[in-house]
């Protein structure tokens, strides 16, 4: 367990490159089982056989007690199974409709993945709406598959919405510290004014205000706080709730 | 047809059911164990050693979601938006119950009615339900008997029992 987790001490908070290598030997007890902690390769990190390479550019961050992975930025959203995303129905076709998440093909979501829906009483989704809803199956050899209830069958808050308010684009970092737990941005832009949001994994984001001008504040506010040190945003964030007052 | 005898008939008609009727339980054997060996031999395996599945101790993690223990996407602030206002309280506790599950938390249910109300009605209730199986002399003295500040039960009459003719 130790020298397993020595070599990725060190690095831990420092810029790796595609193509590093973490390789061990991991010992072996007299009756041959091995016995290691599993170690957990978030993003970025790919194993090898035995070992675990790079595949993308960024720092390694740490959770213990056994996750790794490499924080980075992008902007194209890659589907991963698990994720909450918001997609925009292109099509419907039969039993299922075609969602588009942003990724390189579209998702598919079946008519029957909504709360409440059965093959007579079909939900009331039209092509155009927006869709929240989480990723099934998403891997590189398979075409997406989104479902808007989880696991027990209850919507919690995902399916169709958004009546009003405006659908805008981030990159992937910015969604991240967005949702992170206890959100310093988020916190800051609370203060502001009342709104609702809604954050897709693809980076999407969906935003809504009492009016269409509180609105507009928001998505330049949140545009152009990406590349903002906390000082200058504090400081924006301030000049923007005494403008809009 | 001629009978030529048994050395004649084809195996495979001697294999059949009614051909095996006359024979011992020996000889009946045998022929299943040839009949066996035939089928196994013809059975294809694979000529390798024995490998056995590694046990995989780095496991891949696709999503970033449970790296960063990311909260719920949808949010409303300064109540906007009740409803989303409750799932974020609802979809956010239920992540932090996760993780303290294993500190072994006696914690408080969520609740309808308070615990005073339920002892209220539990009062209520067990009277009531004494009364429903009281026999028909005893109603009255279930309801009459009254408590002083000491929960002494006063004013307890004497039960009615059968009383035997003096003469």
């Amino acid at each position: 367990m130790d020298p397993v987790h020595a070599c990725f001490k060190e690095k831990i908070g420092e810029v790796l490159l595609p193509g590093d290598v973490f390789s061990f030997r991991l010992p072996e007890s007299g009756d041959g089982s091995v016995k290691t902690d599993k170690i957990i390769c978030g993003p970025g990190l790919r194993r090898n056989g035995e070992e675990v390479q790079v595949c993308k550019s960024g720092i390694l961050r740490h959770k213990p007690p056994n996750m790794y992975w490499i924080d980075s930025q992008q902007r194209r959203y890659v589907p991963a199974k698990g994720e909450s995303v918001i997609g925009i129905v292109t099509a419907k076709s039969g039993d299922i409709f075609k969602v588009d998440v942003g990724g390189s093909e579209q998702a598919s979501l079946s008519y029957l993945a909504f709360e409440g829906a059965t093959k007579r009483n079909r939900p009331n989704v039209q092509v155009g709406d927006l869709v929240y809803g989480q990723f099934t199956i998403a891997n590189k050899d398979m075409e997406p598959e989104l479902v808007c209830i989880d696991s027990c069958g209850r919507a919690n808050g995902m399916g169709v919405f958004g009546a009003d308010g405006l659908l805008f684009k981030l990159s992937l970092g910015l969604v991240r510290r967005l949702l992170a737990p206890q959100s310093e941005i988020v916190k800051d832009l609370e203060k502001i004014f009342p709104f609702e949001l809604v954050v897709g994994m693809n980076g999407r984001v969906w935003v809504k205000s009492k009016t269409v001008q509180q609105t507009l504040i928001m998505t330049n506010v949140l545009e152009t706080c990406e590349n903002m040190t906390s000082q200058q945003r504090q400081t924006l964030f301030k000049r923007v709730a005494e403008g809009s007052l | 047809m001629a009978k030529d005898g048994a050395a004649k008939l084809s195996k495979n008609l001697l294999r059949m059911k009614f051909m095996q009727r006359g024979l011992d339980a020996e000889l009946k054997k045998q022929l299943d164990e040839e009949e066996k060996r035939i089928i196994s031999d013809e059975h294809w395996f694979l000529d390798l050693p024995e490998l056995k599945a590694k046990e995989n101790h780095i496991i891949e993690e696709r999503s970033c979601v449970p790296c960063e223990d990311l909260v719920y996407g949808r949010m409303s602030f300064r109540g906007f938006n009740p409803e989303v206002e409750k799932l974020m309280l609802l979809m956010n506790t239920h992540k932090e119950e996760e993780e303290d599950e294993e500190e072994d938390d006696v914690s408080r249910m969520e609740t309808d009615i308070t615990d005073e109300e339920m002892a209220r009605r539990y009062e209520s209730l067990v009277e009531s339900m004494r009364k429903k199986f009281a026999k028909k002399r005893n109603r009255s003295t279930v309801t009459k008997s009254e408590e002083d500040v000491n929960c002494n039960v006063v004013g307890d009459q004497p039960k009615k029992v059968f009383l035997k003719p003096q003469d």
